[in-house]
């Protein structure tokens, strides 16, 4: 049924934390995140023309970089996105087959493929571009928090964490479960004023965002001036040119 | 958002067919339209191929056609599914009402009582189509109060004049259906030109910044896109070739959609006979282009707030 459970306060909402502060755009929680989920339980997610012109593919996870601010106070933020979570998903309740749903018993939102008809109208209703349609198989793909990494009992339990999570090399990703105010991710969020994305949207964004650090602010943002160009005109400095001449043919 | 032919031949199509279906099936029943039993069938016919080939051809959006028959399922939360509930309840009693009017020439009793609650069902489902655009919260375009109106109103302008030129090959000068279409069509009209302004004029509330929570040291700027190549939500969302020619396409819509449609209509209003029949024509050819191309801005100009993340500054 695509109409979502009840919302219970103390209801587990498993989801993830990802600090802006830290991240630094390497791209690994991405390719971590295709590699696991390639086989898991949403894969394949297929690659057209991979090594041609065009290429696209199913990705659950993608980072943005943008540029924040004009000249000396300007700085550059990555900004990974993936599946929210929502506790209003509208992806779900527009579904008209049923094969969208939000979990209840820890939020988790999933696509059951078996049923799903392709019609794409949940990556419409998706304000943040979480859902990818795999064209291949004709319906649509998305990020499961890793469903079949948290809950495996062939992993050990360190390593029951989504892929992006563990793959982190700074630490700027944290899972865990935001309906619990004591957890470690719920205290982090309350610590660092974590906030939601298009609050008013309406849909409830499990995931949370920490927003960069305001204090290093005008703090070593002196700009170094430029060492001025050495005069290149003594014996030495003319002989190293030539040899750079005749080394360049 | 990427205009896809099929959808935008669908809700063409299936808008005109369901409102020819209110029309006939409150018309016949009231006695306001021709009682011939060839005129039922001619208009009938016209209804159910414009309705159900709209709905085919909704199908071939799907990766999965196959399993269409899933969309009946969850009425409870989804306005697709309504609608596909909707369209397909509207045949039972427009069956009854067909069979009626076509086989025995029987327009009153239960067979209008039919007609009349299949116009009722083909209403609820031109209302879905609206809400399923309606209420998507992403696209400020399309979650206003004006898109239901909008479908509505370019489902019954395009319905009386299918109409209009219909009645005219049985009854040489309809005043009344004439009237009502001259009339309905400014109404459409009107309501276009109001979306339209309200789409210039009232921006979202959504931009880059709420987007991404950042902005407090000035201005956001897109630096790296996560991919070089175009993906999926950039080719299904991120659609912007027709936003440099909108103004000339709204140009287009207006002129084929309304402006043509009501002279023509006036025309055939004062001449009446064959001139009256090629007048009504005319108005159907012309504005089966004009909301053609109504309905593909009406894709092409709504623009997805996943786009804040590819370098939109609002949407």
């Amino acid at each position: 049924m695509t109409s979502l459970p009840e919302a219970r306060p103390g209801r587990k909402k498993l989801g993830l934390v990802i600090d802006l502060d830290i991240c630094v755009g390497c791209h690994a929680c991405a390719t971590a995140c295709k590699e696991w989920n390639a086989s898991g339980h949403m894969g394949p997610l297929p690659d057209f023309s991979p090594y041609g012109n065009d290429a696209w593919g199913v990705w659950f996870n993608r980072i943005h970089s943008f540029e924040e601010g004009e000249g000396e106070g300007a700085r550059t933020i990555h900004f990974p996105k993936s599946c929210l979570h929502c506790e209003e998903p509208a992806c779900v309740t527009v579904c008209p087959t049923g094969a969208s749903y939000k979990r209840a018993e820890d939020g988790i939102v999933l696509v059951d493929e078996a049923i799903c008809i392709g019609c794409k109208l949940c990556s419409w209703a998706c304000p943040y571009g979480a859902r990818e349609f795999d064209a291949d198989e004709g319906v649509m793909k998305k990020c499961t928090l890793c469903i079949d990494r948290i809950y495996n009992e062939n992993l050990a339990p360190e390593d029951r964490q989504p892929a992006c999570v563990m793959v982190c090399p700074v630490n700027a990703r944290h899972f865990g479960d935001l309906g619990d105010p004591r957890s470690e991710v719920s205290e982090m969020v309350a610590r660092r004023g974590g906030d939601d994305l298009m609050p008013e949207l309406g849909y409830k964004p499990v995931n949370k965002y920490l927003p960069p650090r305001q204090a290093r602010m005008g703090r070593g943002l002196v700009p170094t001036p430029a060492a001025a160009p050495t005069d290149l005109t003594s014996p030495a400095d003319r002989l190293l040119r030539w040899v750079d001449r005749v080394l360049s043919r | 958002m990427h205009p896809a032919l099929s959808i935008v031949f669908f809700t063409t199509a299936s808008g005109a067919g369901f409102a020819l279906l209110i029309l006939l099936g409150i018309g016949a029943p009231l006695g306001l339209l021709p009682a011939s039993q060839g005129f039922g069938f001619a208009a009938l016919a016209i209804a159910v191929l414009l309705a159900a080939g709209g709905l085919a051809s909704s199908a071939f959006h799907l990766g999965r056609p196959e399993r269409a028959w899933r969309a009946f399922s969850q009425w409870r939360s989804s306005w697709l599914s309504r609608e596909g509930v909707f369209s397909i309840l509207t045949f039972l009693p427009g069956a009854i009402f067909g069979v009626g009017w076509i086989f025995f020439g029987v327009t009153t009793g239960l067979v209008g009582l039919c007609g009349i609650l299949a116009a009722a069902l083909a209403a609820a489902t031109i209302y879905c189509t609206g809400m399923i655009y309606a209420s998507l919260r992403p696209i400020h375009q399309w979650h206003n109060s004006w898109v239901v109106p909008n479908y509505l109103a370019l489902g019954l302008a395009s319905g009386f004049l299918v109409l209009d030129f219909l009645v005219r090959l049985w009854a040489p000068q309809p005043w009344g259906v004439a009237m009502l279409t001259f009339i309905v069509v400014l109404a459409a009209w009107w309501i276009k030109e109001r979306y339209w302004r309200f789409i210039e004029t009232i921006s979202a509330r959504s931009t880059v910044a709420s987007a991404t929570l950042l902005g407090s040291r000035g201005k956001v700027r897109m630096l790296e896109s996560p991919h070089t190549e175009e993906n999926y939500l950039l080719r299904e969302m991120g659609f912007g070739i027709a936003r440099k020619h909108r103004m000339r396409l709204r140009r287009v819509a207006r002129l084929a959609g309304f402006v043509l449609p009501t002279l023509f209509t006036l025309f055939a209003l004062l001449f009446g006979g064959v001139i009256g029949v090629i007048g009504a024509a005319l108005a159907v050819a012309s504005a089966a282009l004009g909301i053609v191309v109504e309905r593909w801005l009406f894709f092409a100009e709504a623009k997805h707030t996943v786009t804040l993340y590819y370098g939109a500054e609002a949407v």
